[in-house]
């Protein structure tokens, strides 16, 4: 089984359009996942059944028992997040702090602090009609996004019998979830456009994934818009070996299918056009049928 | 006053308004403005100019040998796995380390101490006569986003008017920039996605406590899905910015319309009075 992740570094150019485009005509058996545990979005566009459902923990976090607590605050002394606060004239856990640690439970005289299971989000898996489908969905403002990402390619894979292809759907950026998203794959898709930021980002993104000794692919979106940062962005991926392996234009078609929650290749569009010779010259070169 | 600007979703032009506000305002007045996406730092694009870097450090542990009795303390400490204690070596794996000291407080012998290890730096520069420009950059490769963000706010310190740039999302990257804001700028554009996204952003700026209003970007006149949302959660409609191939020019190319386009400069500095009264109303 080929594992191939959509990135992009930069937000917003078209990862999940891409994604969700590359699974409606990839015509080999497949199991995706959305690994944009923050911003999950793959859903939206294949309207999926869902199968499962189960509550995601992530690492612990501390709660002070307050009968127990003589308020001596030595906890507190000893956080380095910041996370035991002064409420209501009593010493108590900042959950949105909290790393669990557990430190403030090793210095407690009293055994007033407890680590304590907290759920930080959500694991479902989904019938897409286009394969099964493992999405999450982090709680607003809890932490743990990389370890969610980690779990949620585990259902991925979990349902990968019979699968040829695993196509994950990255997050943004370079940290913790794109590094989780990357670990374990075997090649990835840069979804980048003709702008100064994309380009910039698309360097360091490269960085991070030369490290992983994936098999790093670009796509530029948009990529009529501004020929000339177009024609940069293909230097600079001629210098760096990187393989261009579509060129996608602006096209309403494109705005229209997000709109209406599908593809955009399940209509006729220049975009979908260059989808499919995208798809084409990709899966040629990860030995796809 | 601390200004944030943030949106669930990636792309909808958290730098557009960051960036032209900050050109607008230094007009007229001192701005500090701070990159906190510190993952992918693009603002220095918008404002060139020679920086002074300062790095960003960590503390992580380091081992001392001659009194290390390999007890296994400290592994069987460390939630995050960054230490693992083998018969006659213990091994340290400083990108897993939160720095949290508890190795060191953990060990019977002493034999813990930490040593600061550089994640990312800070750049400084001063592009404007009245414009500071605060970017945090992380390192390729590592993962203590948060870090560098606190140590970017932290040289931001002190000035009368500071803008927040955040990163996309709505996990720790996000919570640390918001946290101390006066107040937060939502960026969206009138698309599922965005819609979707924004409702999670205005969620994260309601826990921490901070109000809110919104900026619709990109705006194709059908924005009536993002404007009823808006309304039925009391958050303020502060701008739109229309779709328009002009603007996407300006701004791929590195460029500002509150400078380079007619009429963006007000625009830009009427947002500037609306966020303040939203503030104001809220705070």
């Amino acid at each position: 089984m080929i594992r191939l992740a959509v990135v992009s570094g930069k937000g917003g150019t078209g990862k999940t359009m891409v994604a969700a485009a590359l699974a409606d005509i990839s015509a080999v058996p497949q199991v995706l996942v959305d690994c944009d545990v923050d911003a999950a979005n793959l859903e939206l566009l294949f309207r999926p059944r869902r199968l499962t459902m189960e509550e995601f923990r992530g690492l612990e976090a501390a709660r002070i028992d307050p009968e127990l607590c003589r308020d001596c605050g030595i906890c507190a002394d000893h956080c380095r997040f910041g996370a035991i606060v002064r409420r209501d004239d009593a010493w108590t856990a900042d959950a949105l702090h909290c790393e669990g640690c557990g430190v403030c439970a090793y210095v407690c005289p009293m055994g007033a602090v407890r680590l304590e299971p907290r759920v930080c989000g959500e694991i479902s898996t989904s019938a897409t009609g286009r394969g099964n489908l493992a999405h999450a969905r982090l709680f607003p403002g809890a932490g743990n996004s990389g370890l969610l990402v980690t779990e949620v390619k585990k259902r991925a894979v979990a349902l990968s019998e019979g699968a040829d292809l695993l196509l994950a759907d990255g997050p943004p950026g370079i940290g913790c979830p794109l590094i989780a998203t990357v670990s374990g794959m075997d090649a990835v898709l840069i979804v980048t456009e003709p702008g100064v930021s994309a380009l910039h980002d698309l360097d360091r993104l490269v960085t991070v994934c030369r490290r992983f000794g994936v098999r790093i692919f670009v796509a530029i979106n948009r990529f009529d818009l501004e020929e000339d940062i177009c024609e940069r962005i293909e230097d600079y991926c001629g210098k760096e070996g990187l393989t261009v392996v579509g060129k996608i234009p602006f096209d309403h078609g494109v705005i229209e299918a997000v709109r209406n929650g599908r593809p955009v290749t399940r209509r006729d569009s220049l975009a979908a056009d260059a989808l499919r010779t995208l798809r084409d010259t990709l899966f040629a070169e990860l030995g796809l049928r | 006053m601390k200004i944030a600007i943030a949106s669930g979703k990636g792309g909808t032009g958290k730098s557009t308004v960051a960036a032209n506000l900050a050109w607008a305002l230094a007009r007229s007045r001192d701005v500090v403005l701070v990159d906190c996406d510190v993952e992918e730092p693009n603002l220095h694009l918008f404002f060139p100019g020679p920086a002074v870097d300062v790095p960003v450090t960590t503390p992580v542990p380091e081992i001392d040998p001659a009194r290390c009795t390999f007890c296994g303390e400290c592994g069987k400490f460390c939630r995050f796995g960054a230490l693992a204690v083998l018969k006659d070596r213990v091994l340290v794996f400083p990108h897993l380390c939160h720095s949290c000291g508890g190795c060191v407080l953990v060990c019977p012998q002493g034999a813990v101490r930490e040593v600061p290890r550089t994640v990312g730096r800070v750049a400084c520069s001063r592009p404007l006569p009245r414009l500071t420009l605060i970017s945090g950059v992380l390192n390729e490769g590592e993962v203590q986003a948060p870090a560098v963000i606190r140590a970017a706010k932290v040289l931001a310190e002190g000035h009368p008017l500071t803008l927040y740039d955040a990163s996309p999302g709505i996990a720790c990257p996000v919570i640390e920039t918001l946290e101390g804001s006066d107040v937060c700028v939502l960026v969206t554009e009138s698309t599922p996605f965005g819609l979707h996204d924004l409702r999670l952003a205005a969620e994260v700026a309601e826990r921490v406590g901070i109000p809110a209003g919104v900026v619709i970007n990109r705006s194709d006149g059908e924005d009536a899905a993002t404007v009823a949302f808006c309304r039925e959660r009391g958050l303020p409609i502060l701008m739109t910015i229309p779709f328009s191939r002009e603007i996407a020019a300006v701004q791929n190319r590195g460029g500002l319309i509150s400078r380079d386009l007619p009429g963006w400069e007000e625009q830009f500095t009427d947002l500037f009075d609306e966020i303040v009264r939203n503030a104001g109303v809220r705070a």
